[in-house]
């Protein structure tokens, strides 16, 4: 599992614009539903704004402290 | 990554337009995202075909590697990797997901 902040966190190192809204699905904390919001997906194809929401939760994605991560990406209105 | 395993990833991708790596298979998902997967291509009526990663450590890491993506299940149409459950969610959703497997289930 994983505090929430650290995901928050975590993505937010690597878009620093970015706007996270983290849920811990389960109360577990390693089932969560994360929507970012940035102006760095821009142009980019769905499967390239997850890759770079998961390249930032690389470890806690490989060691499974996250089992699950619903995602949901777009940029600002 | 291993010269075989790609082959092997890359023999599996091409052996059906429409082809799904998840846990489990078709007819007893292990795993709710890869349960969503088949479900939405089954309500549109897409014949595909699926590998079950539990039944193998090596391609259930390998694929991962291949696609620089950290999760199951995972959707590739005509050898184009497109997306997990999310994105087959939101494509659904939104009508691009039957627009796009017709165009390439007819080509």
């Amino acid at each position: 599992m994983v505090q929430l902040d650290h995901v928050r966190s975590a993505i937010q190192k690597a878009l620093p614009d970015a706007s996270v809204e983290v849920e811990d699905l389960t109360g577990g904390g390693d089932h969560l539903q994360v929507k970012v919001v940035s102006r760095a997906f821009a142009g980019l194809s769905r499967v390239k704004q997850h890759q770079l929401v998961y390249g930032a939760l690389r470890g806690e994605l490989a060691s499974e402290a996250i089992h699950a991560l619903a995602l949901q990406t777009g940029t600002p209105a | 990554m291993d010269a075989d395993l790609q082959t092997r990833i890359k023999d599996l991708i091409s052996s059906s337009p429409v082809f799904v790596f998840m846990k489990g298979n078709k007819l007893m998902p292990q795993c709710g995202f890869s349960n969503n997967v088949v479900q939405i291509l089954h309500s549109l009526g897409i014949p595909f075909e699926t590998f079950d990663v539990l039944s193998d450590m090596e391609i259930r890491q390998g694929i991962k590697d291949y696609s620089n993506w950290p999760t199951i299940p995972q959707v590739y149409v005509n050898g184009e990797f497109i997306g997990g459950s999310d994105i087959l969610i939101e494509m659904y959703n939104s009508g691009e997901l039957r627009e796009k497997l017709t165009v390439a289930l007819a080509s």
